[in-house]
Formats: structure tokens, sequence, C-alpha cells
């Protein structure tokens, strides 16, 4: 989206100076603040009204959710093409089928997730009934990113919605398409009344936010992440926060290199390098560097021939702001081993291995979105151990290597989100794991059991009986030293024999 | 003396070191955490009775023997909280090893609170050391004894490398909210923690916050009206009514509420005597300025004092006091009361005091005193709180099987043994894969082809429980 942007009929009303629309000349799209107010009143009045506490209701939901993603699957395919030129493989693989296997994992353990568990009791407790129980925690603000839009909206409002909330959902505005499909499309398929999609920009969301929400969930970047953060704090709003940033990638001088560079390219170039999760930059062992690059220059020929831009299995930069931020980093680093082509009209960048990169180039400097993989050299596993914690905190730290003990080395005196060895980004498609930041890479995780946990309140629940009087009187003023000591001595026995006790 | 960020340098340092990663080296800090409250029992009780006049027995029940619970928990059950947590894995991930490792964040800062000063400010420090992190104390200036105690006998005990207690009133706690933290744990009032999460939204810190709120009581359908008096009462009085989960107000109907009235009156008579002024049991309010607070809501409310109203400036005395005849809209229902004051509410329906419940803020915790378990089942189904209780109040939170913590303007987060190693720790993801089945991983990469497409679209719908590859 190139060229001057003309002002449409509805944002010269409201008195802005710029608008978004999917096709120059076709009308914004565009919530306005008034009418987020308002959707957000309707939800709570609805959450209000117990309408999403019942099993058989969220069920439904999540059951609708899948209906749509196969429905419209060609729908999706074609406004994730129009938006990043993702290939259909690519579209289905990494966001609908994604998307529609958390919602069936999401209905198959909805009635476990839903059950109280019980705790284990004390002496004290023994004859009430302790227990926690989930409760959803009202109307959640969902806010995805572009890189994966469809992913990024409906995974965590498959959580939202498992835990009985109420949402709104803002898919991101660089996805003009895609977020113009689901703004269309769930009012056909979810509750009216609890979901609503809204059309923001990332500069409203700060507004958005101090509407005051139960909870906010954001994935995106750095700044971006810190503006929400801070817009929540005026609130009181708990937020979990996905956050992008460099992952680093250390190959060894003992690995498969063959192997090494078919999954580091797979995880680095899908979706034309514009990933959360792919590996950012390689710490490649010194030895091992020029087989490496030779290796992934294989590897690129073969996922996508002689010439990537003719393969229907590779990307587009999303907007033209990307693709020149990428485009300046690429020619200012380094030397350019692989790839380097650059065409303005397509918005497309060669697949491109870099080396010779420093720490201070302006690759390493900055967040990349984009099909460049800078790799630098290190002579050995404590350099790259100390190169990464000098970094912060990343969502991912990957290690291919076939000795377990530098494996384990990376794993244990380094910290990220997650961590997988010899493979990447699949550690963060598994239903069963966490999936989240830590330090600059955010807070809270998602995913199977963890987005119902995100959206939930566990509540503790002590329920007793007032026809057992025995113990408790011994806590009533006036207050005896014998009194006293009776409770500190059950509670030693109750020590010694569980370790533990408390009685009141 | 050190600056902030020297300290803060410091355990930064040491915690990069590695050293409170084994598991022995925070048993060991546990068990001087351990020494420093069974060695110091007297100058303990000695400290909390300077700052809130607390008898021995609240004082140990409610502040030592928490502690040493939630130490002897931690103990015994910190081996199994670090194991790696196995997780089934998929069709495709059959080989490989996938499990979550819980790791320590770095260095915590933990805000205590003056009501309970020791317990609320140990109890963090517990799950921050069994989760292996660094610590900084901010104990609450409000209690000073403790205050002074705390920064004297922790660095006696503790490790002075990785644990570090910090003085100083809101300015030098303004200040220090400045530097880095990897997580910040507040147990405090609303007002502040705006300010908390504002200065740690900066560094994209993640907060607990345990607030407080105003803990509603409901009694409703058959009750034991002797019992639920003594143990509401025990409950709302204890500390003199400064615990964040005291029951704030009740609400019932008129005949309860005149049924009630007698009962609590048989049961403060029973506990502090016709005099409590003069009992020993009764603890004081903090501060003058709480006084002086605490007696301006007594004075703007329009309520009936039908029990207590007495105070003494000097001594910082107020007695336990019931008003009846308060509408929703009193000064008393305006924020938390926090002090000896009860006042009763009167709904003639369970549906009405449940709806006028749900128009306040949610709260840290919710009581109801019934036999009936249908009307403990409703509220607890159709309120939302921190935690409940029914047919007591308070000691659910003495249970360390339960999560501990707020929800809504009541706070996030929660701890009380494992709930504190997990909110202290970093649940990271991990995947150990091996170099075979290439083949299989061949379906994803490009060029894409249909064929492979419907071969992945094949083994991942198989299994409608299995996640992508």
């Amino acid at each position: 989206m190139s060229g001057k942007t003309r002002v449409c009929y509805s944002c010269q009303r409201n008195g802005r100076l710029t608008c978004r629309r999917t096709r120059l000349g076709e009308p914004c799209l565009k919530t306005y603040p008034l009418e987020y107010e308002g959707l957000l009143r309707r939800a709570r009045v609805t959450f209000q009204a117990g309408h999403t506490l019942k099993e058989s209701f969220r069920v439904a939901q999540l059951e609708a959710v899948v209906q749509m993603l196969e429905e419209h699957e060609s729908d999706f395919v074609d406004a994730l093409g129009k938006d990043l030129h993702k290939p259909r493989f690519e579209a289905v693989v990494s966001e609908l089928v994604l998307v529609k296997n958390e919602a069936l994992y999401a209905i198959n353990n909805l009635k476990k997730w839903m059950q109280p568990q019980h705790v284990e009791r004390n002496l004290s407790t023994t004859l009430d009934e302790c227990l926690m129980v989930s409760q959803p925690l009202g109307v959640v603000f969902i806010v995805g990113t572009w890189c994966s839009p469809v992913e990024t909206c409906l995974v965590p409002l498959v959580g939202a919605i498992a835990a009985g909330n109420c949402a709104l959902i803002s898919p991101s505005e660089c996805t003009a398409h895609t977020a113009e499909l689901l703004h269309r499309l769930i009012p056909f398929y979810l509750d009216n009344e609890c979901f609503h999609v809204i059309l923001a920009g990332t500069r409203d969301f700060p507004e958005v936010v101090e509407l005051k929400f139960d909870h906010v969930f954001f994935t995106g970047n750095r700044s971006e992440g810190t503006r929400i953060a801070q817009a929540a704090a005026r609130t009181l709003t708990p937020v979990t926060l996905i956050l992008g940033g460099k992952n680093p990638c250390y190959v060894d001088q003992d690995c498969d290199i063959a192997t090494t560079a078919q999954r580091i390219a797979w995880a680095r170039f899908h979706n034309a390098g514009q990933s959360l999760v792919a590996p950012f930059y390689i710490l490649c062992h010194t030895t091992v560097t020029a087989r490496l690059v030779q290796a992934l220059k294989c590897c690129l020929t073969q996922f996508y021939g002689s010439d990537p831009r003719e393969s229907s299995s590779y990307g587009r930069m999303v907007n033209l702001d990307i693709f020149n931020r990428t485009k300046n980093m690429l020619w200012r680093s380094g030397k350019v081993a692989v790839g380097g082509q650059v065409i303005e009209a397509e918005k497309y960048i060669a697949p491109t291995v870099l080396t010779e990169v420093t720490e201070s180039d302006p690759i390493m400097q900055q967040d990349i979105f984009g099909p460049v993989l800078p790799v630098l050299t290190v002579n050995n596993v404590d350099e790259a151990i100390a190169f990464i914690n000098k970094q912060e905190k990343p969502l991912c730290v990957y290690a291919y290597s076939s000795n377990s003990k530098v494996i384990t080395r990376l794993m244990s005196e380094t910290s990220s989100g997650s961590f997988c060895s010899n493979d990447s980004i699949l550690q963060s498609l598994m239903v069963a794991l966490p999936f989240g930041g830590v330090g600059a890479s955010g807070m809270g995780s998602y995913h199977g059991r963890y987005s119902f946990d995100t959206f939930s309140h566990r509540k503790s629940c002590l329920l007793r009986s007032t026809r057992f009087e025995c113990v408790t009187y011994l806590r009533y003023p006036p207050y005896e030293d014998r009194n006293l000591s009776l409770m500190t001595w059950a509670s030693t026995l109750s020590q010694k024999s569980q370790g533990w006790c408390h009685i009141l | 003396m050190e600056t902030h960020s020297q300290i803060l340098d410091r355990l930064r340092s040491s915690f990069r070191s590695g050293i409170t990663v084994p598991e022995a080296f925070r048993q060991a800090q546990l068990k001087q955490l351990m020494s420093l409250m069974t060695e110091n029992e007297d100058q303990i009780l000695d400290a909390l009775k300077k700052d809130l006049a607390k008898p021995k027995f609240e004082s140990v029940i409610a502040e030592v023997d928490m502690v040493i619970n939630e130490l002897h928990f931690t103990i015994a059950n910190l081996n199994s909280w670090m194991q790696p947590e196995y997780v089934s894995k998929n069709l495709a991930t059959k080989l490989d090893d996938c499990f979550v490792r819980r790791e320590p964040l770095g260095v915590v800062l933990i805000i205590g609170p003056w009501n309970y000063p020791l317990q609320l400010l140990l109890s963090p420090l517990i799950a921050a050391i069994g989760a292996g992190n660094c610590a900084i104390l901010k104990p609450s200036e409000v209690s000073a004894a403790t205050d002074a105690l705390v920064a004297e006998l922790i660095p006696k005990y503790m490790s002075q490398d990785c644990y570090a207690v910090v003085r100083g009133a809101a300015e030098e706690t303004k200040a220090l909210l400045k530097n880095r933290f990897d997580h910040i744990f507040y147990t405090g009032s609303q007002a502040v923690a705006h300010h908390i999460l504002h200065a740690a939204a900066d560094h994209l810190t993640p907060v607990t916050l345990e607030l407080g709120g105003k803990c509603p009581c409901l009694i409703y359908g058959k009750v034991n009206i002797p019992y639920a008096a003594r143990r509401l009462a025990w409950s709302k009085f204890f500390n003199t009514g400064q615990s964040c989960v005291a029951p704030d107000f009740l609400v019932c109907s008129k005949a309860t509420r005149d049924a009630l009235l007698p009962a609590l009156r048989q049961t403060l008579e029973d506990f502090y005597s016709k005099e409590p002024e003069s009992s020993a049991d009764l603890p004081r309010i903090v501060s003058p300025r709480h006084w002086t607070r605490l007696m301006e809501l007594l004075k703007r409310s329009k309520g009936k004092v039908v029990m207590g109203g007495e105070s003494n400036e000097e001594s910082k005395y107020i007695a336990p006091t019931v008003l009846v005849d308060v509408a929703e809209d009193d000064a008393l229902m305006e924020e938390e009361i926090f002090g000896p004051f009860l006042p009763i509410l009167t709904a003639e329906t369970l549906e009405e005091a449940i709806a006028l419940i749900n128009r306040q803020e949610k709260p840290l915790a919710l009581y109801v005193f019934s036999e009936e378990s249908s009307v403990v089942n409703t509220v607890l189904e159709k309120s939302s709180s921190g935690g409940f209780c029914s047919n007591d109040g308070i000691i659910h939170m003495a249970l360390p099987t339960l999560p501990f913590g707020g929800v809504g303007a009541s706070g996030f987060g929660s701890y009380h043994g494992r709930w504190g190693f997990e909110t202290l720790s970093h649940q990271r993801a991990v995947m150990l894969r091996g170099w075979t089945l290439e083949r299989l991983n061949g379906l994803r990469y490009p060029p894409y082809t249909e064929d492979k497409l419907s071969w992945l679209r094949w083994t991942t719908s198989a299994k409608p429980s299995c996640s992508l590859m």
C-alpha cells in the first residue's frame, strides 16, 4: 500500500488525517473509540448475565470456530495470500490447522479443566472440603500480530472461550485483508454479544486498554508491549505479553550439518522470515561456519529453486515499512553470502544469509522481521553462552549439537521463553507445552491448558461446617498459653507425619 | 552505605554466578531462615508488640507459625517441585524429550505491608528462595520495630550476596522502583499498586499484586448462630480488623441480624471482657494516622453503633464496634475499612445480597455462613473473589496447598506453597530432539505440494488431541 493516502469520508467526519482501507478507493473499516466502548459494554452485560458459564455454550462456540475455519479455508488462504503472499501450505499448516487443533484439544479437555480440583488437607481441615474452582475473568482484550494474523488472534480466543470469558479481538491492521475477513466472519459463527472483532491501529491500543478489561493478551513487539503494559498499569489490569526479539541459535562443531541446515532454513525462511519464533541469528562454531553456509545455500535452492521469486512456496514482506527496514539492514551488515536480491514493487527480499557479521552491525542492533539470517562465529560454547546472556532474554533459544553435554549447557546456562535442541519452532507448536516469554520477551504463557489457566481465576475455596467446634475453640480469646501450647504441639505432631500443618 | 543500584548489581552478579540454582543452596538458605525464626522468637514477639500491640498468641499463630509452616512445607516439597514436568507427546515427537523446566527469574523485589509485617514479607521470600532467586526485601516503615528487626536479622542468617534488606519510606521506595527487577511482589493498597505497576511496566517486569478489598460476609438460610457469631467475631477482630482478608461488612436479612446481635454481644464479651480496652488480647491500630482515618470514617457514617464505638487516641485503641442500618452508599462502604468496625447491611433475599456484593469490586476473600450447601454453592458460583470460605473466616489462607491471591481489584498472581514457587519461577518449555525421522520432517519443507499437505493434515487429524507436527 504505497502512494498517496486519501482520507475516506467517515475518517474525515471524525477528524482523522489518515485512514486504513483494504483497497484504495474502498471505505475505511476502522472501528472508532465510541464503538469500542459500546462493544465492551455489551460484552460485559452479557458476561454478567452468565451466558458464558455453561460448558455447553463454550463447547458450541469452540465448535463454531472449527466450523468457520473449515468452511472458509479458501477465504483465509486467499486473505493471507494477499497480505503476506503466504503459500497455501503455510497458511493451512501454520495457521488454520494450528487453531483447529487448539480448539479440538480444548473441546476434548474442557470438562476436566472445568472440574473443581481438590487439594491435600491438613489435620485441622480434614473434615472440610478444600478445593480450587476455575472461574472466568470477564471480558478480555486480545491483540494479534501481523506475522501470524489468524493464529495470534484465534488461539488466545480459544483459551478465552474455553475459560468462559467474553472478548474483544483486534487483528493486526498491517494484514488488512485477514483483519477484514475476521471482522466479517466472526459475527456469523460466534455469539454476537460475547465476541467482537474491532479494527484498531496500534496507536489506539492504550486508549482501548484504559476502558478496563479483565485481562489483556498482546502479541507483538517490545515497544508496543511496553505501551500496553503502561496503559494496563493505569487500570490495574493483568496482562499476557508475547513479545518478539532476537532468538539465538548455536550451531556446534559436532552436529549433523545437512539436517541442521535444513531445519534452520525451514524455520528461518518460512513466511519470508516473518516469525516470532524463528532463529534470528546463528552463533556458529568457527570450524563449521563455511560448511553450514554452503549447506544453507543448498537447502535454499532445494526449497525455493534457483530464483525464489518464482517459487510459489515463498512469501513477501507484509508492507513497505518492514521491507525498507529489512533492506536497509541487509546491505550494512557483514557480507551477503547467499541471496540479497530485493524487488521493491513486489516487497520481495530473497532468502539471504549474511556472514562476517559482528555484534555491532545494524542487523544485530534491531529486531528485523525478514528473510535475513546473520551468521556470527564463535570459538566455543562458552563464547556462545556469554554472547546470548549479554542480550535480552528472547522467546526462544536454539542449539544444534550431537553432544548432549553441549545441549545441557546451552539449556541450563541461558534463559528464554522456551528452548529447543536440534530443531526450531516446534516447541512453540505443541499444545501440551506452554508458549510464552520471560524478561524482555514478555510474561505469561498460553496453548492448551495454559490458555485456559491464563484466562481463568483459580478461586481457593474452603468449605467448613459449623458442626464441629472441637479444635477451633482453641484459637479464640481470651488467649491462653495453654491453648497455644496445645495448638503448637498438634502442629508439630502433624509436621512429623506430614511435614507441615497449621492448626487454626 | 550501598546505593540501591550497587545492591542490585551485587545480587545480580551473584545470581549470574549460578549460586542459587542448586537445590542444596536453596535448602540451606531455607534452613537458615528457619533458624532465624526459631532463635529469635522473643525478639519477634517483642517487635510485633511494639508495632501493633499484638498479643503473643496472635503473633505466634498468625506470624511465626505461618512462616515456620511455610518453611517446613517448602523444605519437604522443594525437590519434587524442581523436577522437570514431562508432557504428553504427539505422533511426531514420540522420540523427543518434551518437558517444562522451572527456572529462577533473577532478582525479586518483595514489598511487605505493616499489618502482618513478618509473615507477609517472609512468605514471599520463602517462595523466592525456593524458586532459586535472589531477593531484595522492603519491609513496611509503618511497622518500624519489625522493619528494624528484619534489617538486623536477615543479613545475620541469610547469604548477604543473595538477599538484602532495603529500608525507607515512600520516596526511597519510589527510587528503588526505578531499577529493573525480574519480578516485583507487592502486598498492600490499590493506590500504591498503580505506582508499582507503572514503574514495572517501563521495564516489562512481571508483578504479583496482593491487594485488599471489601471482603463481604453473607449469612443466609439455616445457620448455627452462636458458632457463626464466634467465628465471625474472631476473623473480624483478629489483629483488630487490620487484615486484608478480614470480613469487611456483613449482609443478612433483618431477622438474621436481630438473632445475631445478642450472640455477637455475648461473643465479644467472652473474647475481650466487658472492658475490651483492658483486655491484653486486643491489638491496637498501627499508627495515629490510621487511627484518625478510622475515626473520621466512623464519624461520617450514618449507621447506628450498637456495640463498641469507644476509642482512645493516645493508645490508638478502638473498641470492637458493630453498626446497623448501614446503607450501600455509607462512608463505611466507600473503601476497605481495615479496622474494628463491622457494618451490617440488610438484604432480605440471597439474590439481593449477591447483587449487592457483585456491585462492589472483586474482593480478596468472600465469606458465607450457612448450614445449607445450596446457599453456599449459589454464592460460590455467582460471585468472584480471590478466595472463598464458608462458615469461617481467614483460615483458608492458612492451608499451603491452596493458592492465595486476588482477582480484579484485589490483585493478580498468587502464592503459598507450590503456588509461590510457580509464581517466582519461569516455566520454560523444552524440546530435545535428535537427528532421526528427517524423512517425516521432510513433509514440512518446501517446495510445497498438495500431496505433502494432505499427508500432514492426515497425521494431525488422526488424533484430534494432537498438535501440529
